[in-house]
């Protein structure tokens, strides 16, 4: 049984008594307004057993400590400073949160960060090569595909993988399958002029 | 988010032994719907078991049945090759199923086992027996706009949320479950249940079950199906009322039909009168209306969803036309 689980609290009884001891004493040392300031508080809430977590993120390897309970989108806007991918609805509603995990896109606020042991993410701080802007970058900047530009990041990491993915057949194509790509400012008609050029370049992205 | 354990297992024996264990442990896959759950306080476990290194993510036809793994990604299934050939009515399904994104994290099994989308269910200041059992339905006399015409009880009137379901049901799918007394099979209507006194329990899983997998029999209705979603936009929304049509046909007499609905009921609601009906008749439009008025005669419907009286057989007949091609 012990082998056969990963458990980040394997060794059954004797853990999880060190676990709940010191989680007791954390909370028999701790003033009722400090729990209750932890239920929101990052900084208090380290009491809490930490995981380690092995992942890469825009090519380079990273090996943290995190709290299981921590999203994707947390990990790399709070802890990592990749604050490129934006927290728009944090309900996977919005796609503001939109990354690449192994190739595919996701929304980072739905995803568990401890659940990414091994992969390989990429935010919108990983799609230029330098100072050279991925063609999906310049084509949105080409055909105004923003105004505000707050979901702009999502909707090009989600259009990135639109093409790649061969649902970038026709502008009604890309409207569904951008359709988790919220834009309040109303863009949509030039995402999909921008998606469209790329699409019809022909060049791989 | 309240902080929780989290056990990665690598074992299919182990992940069931370890919410066992566990009165309040719940298996995590895609995440899509627990995370949120987990978010607004409306579910909260102690214990996360992380499934998704088990291998059950394959699709395979053995024995003349397709298996699709619980782990099987929603994006995948829709767009394998042998799904859209011989069982397009699931394919399109799930294609009209939340987002491109959603449906690269979200599984086989955790589809089926989404939870309602009901606003009572999800606002925890607010009534719902589901989320809290005895504290009243918000929805009986409150804004009922998505809710039941079929199957309710004065306890709950929530509708089950997914379209994958919506296609299996149609499609008899048998569930694939292990659990702490071994495996077993259960035929896909009867995996949900109706809420009557016990909105809080959403299907016949007991504790310690995993869903593994999910079987479908080769059939002859490949040709004549189709899935009709009605929403309030056009893509990424909920279905108002959804239909799965399926119609194996003979020159113009229809040999047997598949009908189910979504966004009406607490589980996929499967149209057996109407298909009763159907069966041996000619496929015109005034069958598929009189099959679909048969089938509305046990509809209810609340203050602000009676617009569905008219919707869901229309929805019955058009899916119906689009899937004969007629």
């Amino acid at each position: 049984m012990e082998n056969e689980s990963a458990s980040h609290a394997p060794n059954g009884s004797r853990r999880d008594f060190l676990k709940q001891s010191s989680l007791l004493t954390a909370l028999a040392l701790t003033p009722t307004a400090v729990i209750k300031a932890a239920e929101n508080d990052e900084e208090i809430a380290s009491v809490f057993e930490k995981v380690p977590l092995k992942f890469e993120v825009n090519g380079v390897k990273h090996s943290l400590s995190i709290e299981p309970r921590v999203t994707l989108l947390d990990l790399l806007r709070e802890q990592m400073k990749l604050t490129g991918t934006k927290k728009g609805c944090d309900h996977g509603q919005c796609g503001a949160c939109t990354v690449h995990i192994d190739g595919r896109r996701v929304n980072s606020c739905l995803t568990l960060a401890v659940m990414q042991e091994g992969k390989k993410v990429t935010t919108i701080e990983g799609l230029a090569n330098g100072d050279k802007l991925h063609p999906m970058q310049e084509a949105f900047i080409k055909h105004d595909g923003f105004q505000c530009g707050y979901c702009t990041p999502g909707q090009i990491m989600s259009a990135v993988a639109c093409v790649r993915e061969g649902h970038a057949s026709s502008p009604e194509q890309v409207r569904e399958y951008m359709s988790g790509n919220i834009c309040r400012c109303g863009a949509y008609p030039n995402i999909v002029d921008a998606i469209m050029e790329v699409k019809n370049g022909g060049n791989k992205i | 988010m309240i902080p929780f354990q989290y056990v990665r297992a690598l074992k299919q024996r182990s992940a069931i032994d370890a919410v066992l264990k566990d009165k309040s442990a719940q298996f995590i896959a895609g995440g899509t719907n627990l995370v949120d759950l987990m978010k607004r306080g409306v579910t909260a476990p102690q214990k996360v078991v992380d499934i998704t290194n088990l291998p059950l993510k394959e699709v395979v036809l053995k024995n003349n049945k397709l298996l699709i793994g619980a782990l099987a990604l929603n994006a995948d299934v829709a767009e394998h090759p042998f799904v859209v050939k011989h069982f397009p009515l699931l394919s399109l399904a799930l294609q009209a199923g939340a987002s491109a994104q959603l449906r690269n994290m979200a599984t086989t099994g955790g589809n089926m086992l989404q939870r309602t989308r009901c606003p009572y269910f999800y606002d925890t200041v607010l009534p719902c027996n589901k989320r809290n059992p005895g504290s009243g339905c918000g929805a009986l006399e409150g804004y009922n706009r998505m809710h039941a015409i079929f199957g309710a009880s004065d306890k709950c009137i929530a509708v089950h949320p997914s379209d994958m379901a919506i296609a299996l049901a149609a499609l008899d799918a048998v569930v694939l479950v292990s659990g702490a007394k071994g495996d077993r099979r259960i035929p896909f209507t009867d995996f949900h249940r109706l809420p009557g006194d016990r909105p809080e329990i959403d299907n016949n899983l007991v504790r310690g079950d995993l869903v593994v997998g999910v079987e479908l029999s080769q059939n002859a209705f490949s040709k004549h199906a189709h899935y009709l979603k009605i929403r309030d936009r056009a893509s990424y929304a909920f279905a108002l009322v959804s239909v799965a049509a399926a119609l194996d046909i003979n020159g113009n007499t229809i040999n047997n039909a598949r009908l189910a609905m979504g966004g009406v009921a607490h589980k996929p609601w499967r149209l057996f009168t109407a298909e009763k009906f159907l069966a041996g008749k000619p496929a015109t439009e005034e069958n598929f209306k009189a099959a679909a008025a048969l089938e509305m005669q046990t509809a209810k419907a609340y203050e602000h969803n009676k617009f569905k009286l008219t919707l869901a057989p229309n929805t019955v007949v058009e899916a119906l036309k689009i899937a004969a091609k007629v």
